[in-house]
């Protein structure tokens, strides 16, 4: 390659800015000009963009060495699939410098949601060289009359942030238009597919994905490059011995003013909105100096909004931002000079992702600060440090079979050009979401998206017909209809909010407005806003000055503790008894400061209970005046312990009739009653068989409520409810029916329905994490058992205990009811 | 059709309830019968509403449409009524060959006498309800003195003649709560002093969690249970 005038002119021209190849990028380069396929493990910041892109230009430049510089007007060359609208521009200007510094012709197009009709109908006239577009828009390309010419030169597909991608619905996207594409490119056109990931823990599998429509290995070429990372964990003044989730990070936000004082740009990652609002509000309070140069950035602040944070963190604008997982993407073009983390990341990939924003080079180290919000979040500290060490790194898991996703891309097939079943149930079975998808199921789904079991007497369906034996939608209302709602992923309970004078804000979900009155303040985007009414799907506001304001609560998930986390935190936990001290990259030991600060908490939960070793598994019984308990420490996340604490309750019940309420955290969960729990160690390892798993979920845990909200998702997402046209909400008033309905009436008159089962599905895969439960309960067969009775709460139960409370009281009593209690416990 | 291709649903519960010494019995069938008068008060059938989804691509199954048909002769049949009053919502949106299967089911009946008292949904030309032999009424219905309105709220105060309102339109459900964050929700029949709202009768139908207050009575239905849940 490196003979090769296209190399050569590339080198030149990077040589003109000092700068020079680095090696993966050369190895990228060598496969790209061979028309290989493969995956870029590259981390931000190190020139990953490049490594495809200036691949596809040495390409071209080989291809037409006399003419590279003028030849224009070569139809698409290289299409640039990115998930965030925002990176595009940022991409597309670093694209256009080097073709300019280059000489050459090639023009770059951005097809988003936002670009606008001029430009589409220039790309339309005429498609630029590389087009930079969402999976939600290529899927709009596809429901294009004729979209098949669009593609015929096409020479490369690049997947950036594909670990983002991979392991959502629109990273099945991704794969059914890359199978689309893949069949339309003539024959003597080969396509290479290019994948840019970060490190995730199952990197092969992430390209298998990929490859899987060309049936194809393919490479990974890995950047080498590890940012060395420095966390310091900011530590409270006093350690409480019972420590809950609450107020204590809060309490230490006086700690963050120092350190955004010292640096240019600090973010400040906060885990959920309602808690970036609230510090947001603090850090002005406590510092009203900052105000103007710090702002606040989440996913429900409106768009305009977010991109005003950050061009103006860009300029250096900004000294500080409040954020959330909102900024976790598009870092190349962005980095800052200090990243703070508050509260447990719950994984270590998320983790290094926002440690990696800081720093400017790739070869500087970059410093994170961790501010535990409870003390044993400190533990989790020392696990992280532990688990980078390690590179212990999530996976991310693709998802299968969503069937929902599917709907929506026949659909979208059959608004265009229509399909032929046959040739397309051939393209889905190479792909890796849809390579299980058995015959009868496919029917199935014809069935349901042509016609579906009707009176055919007294029925109007109308929706996809045949003709000819090609799949097509003929009415036009309804393929517009469609158009609207390709590419949605995301259910709508989100309502906008507007000032009465214009303005968008940002939205709030629909059941937290539905129980406003006009006149009630709540916090959106740091600014406080008076109620004043709904109308058209919309929530109007007022600025309001009052000081009291309720900030809203987003349901949408806490990420629970991720399983290489829980891992690292039981290993921590040993380290504890063992002696203080961890592995540091030479060799050495060195002092854990997070755990030796925990010490008096350690003793207190050594005295009254033991401290687990991490092939130990902790169970306490205490006796109070509340009844008895049963608190169990797995340190598998939330989620596993909701299923866990159903399926205990119900196995404990058939040896003994016994009611339980229940109670867990990331750590454990707890069974509560008001008789003796008949748990010993003569039946103990029975109670946690991996045996008649599945028997025993079915039986116990309310699957049926939470495929009902699953079946939310699912319902926009298969276009089964309609959102109205813009602006014309109030005709859809006929047509709006709850998904939660739409549950109730597939349940009970058409139970195979694909739709519902794959609501159940989820419901193992995502909500109980079926796999990591039964990995659990093999781990814990092959564990001791410890059955302790300690005298009164522990430091360890005490977290879930307040948690239990949570639901029944106001922050405010919440907070004095949990004060009386530790000071009961800490006097007796 | 002939009535025997239709099946009876077996007795599902039945509770007596007293209005100004007329006597009424809830059935868990969501209606009301009024026994002197020998009528079936219904509300909220939105009869097409799948057909009205289908249309626009959307594949509800008609089978709740179907059932929802059945119950309904199930009921007439069960009191032996003689007449029917719809309080308002019959159908639910433009014509469409959903309506024609009601209008068959209709005539299979022709000796009862229906009556609709037009809801906001009830938008069919004239000559649809004439075809049909149903009786609209745009004012209020008034038989004895009890008055049936489909939205009690448009009218400022009781039509002349009458001491009680029906009244349909908001499809009522009832929410109980219990510890934690754990609730249910039924629909049910609700009664104050001066007016009753009726459930939707139509099983494809979301509802409105109601506010009762001190003194009102509440009929949850749960599956095929009158539950009275009256806040004291």
């Amino acid at each position: 390659m490196k003979q090769t005038i296209g190399y050569k002119v590339i080198v030149d021209w990077l040589a003109a800015y000092n700068r020079k190849p680095f090696l993966f990028q050369q190895q990228a380069w060598q496969h790209i000009i061979q028309q290989e396929s493969g995956l870029v493990n590259a981390p931000t910041g190190c020139g990953k963009t490049f490594s495809v892109f200036l691949g596809a230009l040495i390409q071209f430049i080989n291809q037409h060495p006399n003419d590279y510089k003028t030849k224009k007007k070569n139809g698409l060359q290289l299409l640039w699939l990115t998930p965030l609208r925002a990176l595009a521009k940022d991409i597309g200007r670093a694209m256009e410098e080097a073709i300019e510094g280059l000489g050459m012709s090639w023009q770059v197009g951005i097809r988003n949601g936002d670009t606008d009709m001029t430009e589409r109908a220039r790309q339309k006239r005429q498609m630029p060289e590389v087009l930079i577009i969402t999976p939600e828009s290529l899927h709009l390309l596809l429901g294009q009359k004729g979209y098949t010419e669009i593609f015929r030169q096409l020479k490369i597909v690049a997947v950036d942030e594909w670990h983002e991608l991979l392991g959502s619905k629109r990273g099945v996207q991704v794969e059914l238009a890359i199978s689309r594409i893949v069949n339309i490119i003539p024959d003597d056109n080969k396509l290479s597919i290019w994948g840019i990931s970060a490190t995730i823990g199952n990197l092969e599998e992430a390209k298998n994905v990929l490859m899987s429509p060309l049936k194809l290995e393919g490479i990974i070429v890995k950047a080498n490059m590890d940012k060395a990372i420095e966390v310091e964990s900011v530590l409270p003044d006093e350690i409480e011995k019972y420590p809950w989730a609450g107020h204590l990070g809060i309490k230490l936000a006086h700690k963050v003013i120092p350190i955004i004082m010292q640096s240019r740009t600090t973010l400040i990652f906060i885990n959920t909105r309602g808690m970036s609002e609230i510090w947001y509000q603090k850090i002005l309070d406590i510092c009203p100096e900052l105000a103007g140069s710090i702002a606040l950035h989440h996913g429900s602040i409106d768009m305009e909004l977010r991109t005003w944070v950050e061009e103006n963190l860009h300029t250096g604008n900004l000294k500080a931002v409040v954020c959330t997982a909102s900024l976790d993407l598009g870092v190349d073009f962005r980095p800052v000079e200090t990243v703070i983390q508050v509260g447990s990341p719950k994984g270590v990939a998320r983790f290094l992702q926002r440690a990696g924003r800081s720093g400017h080079s790739p070869d500087a180290t970059s410093k994170i600060y961790f501010l535990p919000t409870h003390s044993l979040e400190l533990a989790e500290a020392a696990a992280l440090k532990q688990a980078i060490r390690e590179k212990i790194i999530e996976s991310r898991p693709p998802m299968l079979l969503c069937y929902d996703v599917l709907i929506q891309y026949l659909n979208t097939l059959a608004i265009s050009d229509g399909f032929i079943p046959e040739i397309i149930y051939k393209e889905l079975i190479t792909t890796y979401c849809y390579r299980d998808l058995a015959r009868n199921e496919w029917e199935q789904i014809l069935h349901f998206i042509s016609s579906g079991g009707a009176l055919h007497q007294y029925d109007d369906y109308k929706k996809i017909e045949i003709e000819d034996g090609i799949y097509k939608m003929k009415s036009r209302r309804l393929a517009m209809r469609h158009r609207l709602h390709i590419g949605t992923i995301v259910s709508e309970s989100m309502m906008k909010v507007k000032f009465m004078s214009g303005g968008y804000i940002g939205v709030i979900e629909e059941w937290f407005i539905s129980r406003r009155e006009p006149g009630d303040v709540f916090t959106l985007a740091g600014r406080n806003l008076e109620f004043v009414m709904i109308k058209d799907m919309t929530a109007y506001v007022r600025k309001s000055n009052k000081k009291k304001s309720i900030v809203p609560s987003w349901q949408g998930g806490r990420m629970p503790l991720s399983a290489n986390l829980g891992k690292k935190l039981r290993e921590t936990f040993d380290r504890k008894s063992f002696n203080r001290k961890r592995l540091t990259q030479d060799g050495s030991h060195e002092k854990e400061i997070e755990l030796e600060v925990l010490e008096p908490l350690f003793d207190l939960q050594e005295k009254l209970s033991i401290v687990p070793k991490q092939n130990e598994l902790l169970i306490e019984q205490i006796e109070t005046k509340d009844g008895f308990h049963l608190f169990v420490y797995p340190f598998e996340g939330r989620l596993v312990h909701e299923a866990m604490a159903a399926i205990l309750a119900y196995r404990i019940s058939r040896i003994r009739p016994i009611t339980f309420s229940f109670a867990m955290n990331d750590y454990g969960f707890e069974l509560l009653s008001d008789q003796p729990v008949p748990v010993d160690d003569t039946n103990v390892y029975e109670l946690f068989t991996p045996d008649n798993l599945l028997m025993d979920i079915q039986r116990s845990v309310n699957s049926t409520e939470m495929a009902r909200r699953k079946f939310r998702d699912i319902a926009v997402i298969g276009g089964l409810v309609f959102q109205g046209f813009p602006g014309e909400q109030k005709k859809a008033r006929h047509l709006q029916a709850s998904a939660s309905l739409l549950f109730n009436v597939f349940s009970e008159y058409e139970p195979g329905n694909v739709l519902l089962r794959q609501a159940y599905q989820e419901v193992l895969d995502q909500q109980m994490e079926e796999v990591r439960l039964r990995d659990m309960l093999h781990r814990i067969q092959e564990s001791k058992i410890i059955l302790t009775f300690p005298e009164r709460l522990t430091p360890f139960c005490f977290p879930i205990k307040v948690d239990s409370l949570r639901e029944d009281l106001s922050s405010e009593k919440l907070e004095d009811r949990v004060r009386k209690m530790q000071l009961q416990l800490e006097n007796e | 059709m002939p009535l025997a291709f239709y099946i009876c649903r077996p007795m599902t519960q039945l509770l007596s309830h007293i209005i100004n010494n007329e006597h009424f019995i809830l059935s868990a069938e969501r209606t009301l019968f009024w026994e002197d008068k020998r009528t079936l008060i219904v509300a909220d059938l939105h009869a097409g509403k799948t057909g009205h989804f289908r249309k626009s691509g959307i594949n509800i199954p008609q089978s709740v449409y179907k059932d929802d048909l059945h119950r309904l002769l199930a009921q007439v049949l069960f009191f032996k009524a003689e007449k029917l009053v719809i309080v308002g919502d019959l159908t639910h949106s433009i014509a469409n060959r959903e309506l024609d299967l009601f209008r068959k089911w209709r005539k299979d009946f022709s000796a009862l006498d229906v009556h609709l008292a037009k809801g906001n949904h009830d938008i069919l030309d004239n000559a649809w309800y004439k075809e049909a032999d149903i009786t609209v009424h745009n004012d209020p219905l008034v038989i004895e003195n009890f008055a049936f309105i489909h939205d009690f709220t448009d009218t400022e105060e009781m039509p002349a003649g009458s001491q009680f309102i029906f009244s349909g339109h908001v499809h009522p459900i009832i929410c109980i709560r219990g510890k934690g964050r754990q609730s249910l929700a039924f629909p049910c029949f609700y009664f104050n002093s001066q007016y009753c709202i009726l459930p939707a009768f139509s099983r494809f139908t979301g509802g409105y969690k109601i506010d009762p207050e001190k003194g009102d009575k509440v009929f949850a239905i749960a599956e095929r249970e009158i539950i009275p849940l009256h806040k004291s």
